[in-house]
């Protein structure tokens, strides 16, 4: 198909900053990403108690996605049709080693479920379906990085198969200290055309 | 059993992130599931690991939890009873 489509939004959470669209909407002196997280996420005034439940990827990719789509004006009482397509390097591994600590020994052997159910990286999309009932196609893919290929071919595939109205894209990784969110809307809405070097050009800004 | 009920609040709301909630929020007799702290079955789970790291209880029966997860008095009465630690 020939169908065009159009980058609508995109935010950016790295280096203690927080980016909409270009604009940096919140930044913090260098702190531990944690307590940066949390600062950004209540910078956002998003009353959402179930954030300071998910492991750190998970607030990383909520947030992001949580401030991409609050602008979009979707009705809280109805399904969404915007599929998510995430991907990263390190998978779950910043929990998957919180847990294996968890059980490293038998004479302390306390495993928490609270860390268990987040061992896997697609939990996140888990947590942005269930605030904005997205009941739709959604993939977390591993890359050594950031592939603009997959994501557009991916992508525009959905689109084309209305499979999806939009997609909800990115890139989402977190191991320890290190982070970095690069989130993108694709829809026909939107000013920017939805290619690969847009999309390049996008992350690398 | 007064300074249980403490340990056990302040317990709860760390382990369970429960992260705009303080001490003084949780009444002894209120419900923690449902209408009351809306902790989900996750945290019934974390609490059940709880009593058995902090207290050496461990609960073979998920259904004893109900009862004892009701509140943080029926928690506190069932510790004080059964705690090996």
């Amino acid at each position: 198909m020939n169908t065009s489509y159009n980058i609508s939004s995109y935010c950016r959470i790295k280096n203690h900053q927080v980016s909409l669209n270009g604009t940096v909407i919140f930044s913090e002196e260098p702190s531990s990403f944690p307590e940066f997280i949390k600062a950004a996420y209540k910078a956002q005034n998003t009353n959402y108690p179930k954030f300071f439940k998910m492991d750190n990827l998970s607030k990383l990719a909520f947030l992001a996605a949580d401030i991409l789509l609050k602008n979009e004006s979707l009705d809280s009482e109805m399904e969404n049709n915007i599929a998510l397509v995430f991907s990263n390097k390190a998978s779950s591994l910043d929990t998957d080693v919180l847990h294996q600590k968890a059980i490293q020994h038998k004479d302390t052997y306390f495993p928490s479920p609270a860390v268990f159910v987040y061992t896997l990286p697609n939990i996140c999309l888990g947590e942005i379906s269930i605030k904005y009932k997205l009941y739709t196609e959604n993939s977390f893919f591993i890359f050594e990085r950031f592939n603009a290929d997959h994501l557009f071919a991916y992508s525009n595939s959905l689109l084309d198969t209305n499979k999806a109205e939009s997609v909800l894209c990115g890139w989402v990784e977190l191991e320890g200290e290190n982070y970095e969110a690069f989130l993108y809307l694709i829809s026909k809405e939107g000013n920017i055309e939805h290619n690969k070097q847009n999309i390049i050009t996008l992350y690398n800004t | 059993m007064e300074a249980l009920k403490q340990e056990l609040k302040e317990n709860i709301i760390e382990q369970l992130n429960l992260e705009d909630m303080t001490v003084e929020d949780i009444a002894d007799d209120d419900m923690l599931f449902g209408d009351g702290l809306a902790l989900d079955s996750i945290d019934a789970l974390e609490l059940i690991v709880m009593l058995d790291k902090n207290y050496g209880i461990k609960l073979t029966d998920p259904k004893e939890g109900r009862a004892i997860f009701e509140s943080i008095n029926t928690m506190a009465a069932y510790i004080t009873e059964h705690r090996a630690k």
